[in-house]
């Protein structure tokens, strides 16, 4: 593990993290003002944090060890994901593990040990909630796996700086109907599994319609802004891998700091472009009941399905 | 025109007329289905018109130009005219719910593919290899007219296993003659119009098209 490969991991760690608030807080931006309002400013995200790592930690007596442990796993996970990633660089120290399957292994990590959480402290809303979001994520957790691999098949290799560096080489293969297919099955899956509209509303307390919120009811203060910061991260993390495997133009392929600088400049301006289409198309949507939901995971997976026989039949 | 821009947006074309199949399964309102139909013409027409400029063929560049006007136009607004006239229920009636007839559509999209695999095996073109494709587009017609209860829907299932016919016909033969794309296309806008009238029909009789009362002799 060479020593620029390890800063550089370190690297997108840290400039995810940091940004991960400042995205959410631009993106409830853009929404107020389509919606008319002033909004909040963007620092805000970042206040809420420090305003809730400040209060005194509650736990409740009928919960066990899941329910302290639960915040971390989230938030380590997707901090690991995000040093994984080829953010910034496809020379990353964590190249050799930054597998297809690791990196959708550990999101469902999360995404698991979130829902344990709820099911934990015994609460109608947290089995409630948990249920849902199994019954979501066993189907789009699929369709994940299909679309990288439908892309991982012209590469020959499930390693996903290896998918960028062949994108990169073919420019071609961007344009090709397996991407656009897999681009689109992943897209779809981004919205579900960050809890966005149409699948879930970030924003609503109304008891009935919430999936991540429902989870998180019986956290407060600190745990609370651990989960806010992972939920926000993983955000960061999915439109990242999303902007950087099918649109990798502007990654390094060295890990010299002026390279990097240029890519954290592009990556960001990608996620932003990614971020402002869906706080835009949020404002004009409604969310779907829950019970149409899997109709549109189903749809996203038969897409990510056409990519991988289209990249076996017609490449 | 290049190879690879050619090949580019061939597949292009013809994957999209096989996903805004899979797009008429998953839609629930009567009149978007119709309008996934007219951008099926739409996406035919430009696999004839982009084999016409690569082979530097004017006549099947004309046949792009009468498919456009045909399939994206013509035939939809009878269906369209159809959905309309028929105002009581404008949602999709199907036997089996949306993610089955999803599943069973990639199904016939594997079946298309193993049984195709001889005729792709004849030539390397790019054409040939997206044969499949219009099998497929073909199968998940037959599907559609299978699970669908509406009449207004057999009718678009009917123009859908077309386009499909038609897509296979492009890609396999490189250049169709303008006289039998002619011929074609007059039969199908009689088969449309025939539909459409039997439609009638049967909601004046009914006061609806939901095929499933005609099944049993009533005195």
């Amino acid at each position: 593990m060479s020593l620029t490969g390890t800063a550089v991991a370190l690297l997108q760690v840290v400039l995810t993290v940091g940004a991960a608030p400042l995205l959410i807080g631009i993106m409830r931006l853009i929404r107020a003002r389509l919606e008319g309002r002033v909004g909040p400013p963007i620092l805000q995200p970042w206040r809420d944090l420090r305003k809730l790592l400040g209060k005194q930690r509650m736990v409740s007596d009928n919960t066990g060890w899941v329910f302290s442990v639960a915040p971390l796993v989230l938030l380590a996970s997707a901090a690991l994901v995000a040093g994984i990633v080829p953010f910034l660089s496809t020379q990353s120290a964590l190249d050799q593990v930054g597998d297809l399957f690791a990196v959708v292994y550990l999101l469902l990590l999360g995404t698991v040990f979130l829902s344990l959480a709820g099911l934990d402290t015994g609460t109608a809303f947290g089995g409630m909630g948990a249920s849902r979001s199994m019954t979501i994520t066993a189907i789009a957790e699929p369709t994940v796996l299909v679309a990288i691999f439908a892309l991982s098949v012209s590469t020959g290799s499930s390693n996903l700086g290896a998918i960028v560096a062949t994108t990169l080489a073919h420019p071609a293969t961007a344009a090709s109907p397996e991407s656009l297919l897999a681009f689109a099955a992943l897209a779809v899956v981004t919205i579900a599994e960050t809890g966005r509209i149409p699948v879930d509303n970030p924003n609503t307390h109304l008891e009935l319609t919430m999936i991540h919120e429902a989870m998180v009811l019986e956290y407060s203060g600190p745990d609370l802004a651990l989960i806010e910061l992972a939920a926000h991260l993983r955000l960061v993390v999915f439109l990242g891998l999303l902007s950087n495997l099918f649109i990798p133009w502007g990654i390094a392929t060295t890990a010299r700091p002026l390279e990097l600088l240029a890519a954290a400049a592009a990556v960001a301006v990608k996620i932003l472009a990614l971020a402002s289409v869906i706080a835009v198309v949020e404002v004009f949507t409604a969310k779907v009941r829950l019970f149409r939901v899997p109709e549109l995971l189903a749809a996203s997976f038969v897409l990510a399905f056409l990519a991988v026989t289209a990249s076996f039949f017609l490449a | 025109m290049s190879e690879t821009t050619f090949v580019q947006l061939l597949d292009l074309a013809a994957g999209l007329v096989l996903v805004i199949s899979f797009a008429s399964l998953w839609l629930r309102r009567l009149v978007t289905v119709t309008r996934m139909i007219a951008i099926q013409g739409v996406a035919l027409a430009a696999v004839a018109a982009v084999i016409g400029f690569y082979e530097h063929e004017s006549e099947l560049v004309a046949v792009a130009v009468l498919v456009c006007v045909l399939r994206a136009y013509v035939l939809p607004a009878l269906i369209r005219r159809a959905v309309l006239a028929g105002s009581e229920h404008r949602e999709v009636e199907s036997i089996i719910n949306v993610p089955a007839s999803l599943l069973a559509a990639s199904a016939l999209t594997l079946v298309a593919y193993a049984a195709t695999r001889d005729v792709v095996a004849l030539s390397s073109a790019p054409q040939v290899r997206a044969i499949p494709l219009g099998v497929s587009v073909v199968l998940i017609g037959m599907l559609m007219i299978v699970t669908r209860r509406k009449a207004v829907l057999q009718m678009m299932g009917v123009l859908m296993i077309d386009n499909g016919i038609a897509l296979v016909m492009f890609l396999g033969t490189s250049g169709v003659p303008l006289v039998i794309e002619l011929g074609v296309a007059s039969d199908v806008l009689l088969a449309v119009f025939i539909l459409q009238v039997l439609t009638n029909r049967i909601r004046n009789k009914f006061g609806d098209t939901d095929l499933d009362q005609l099944r049993a002799l009533r005195d």
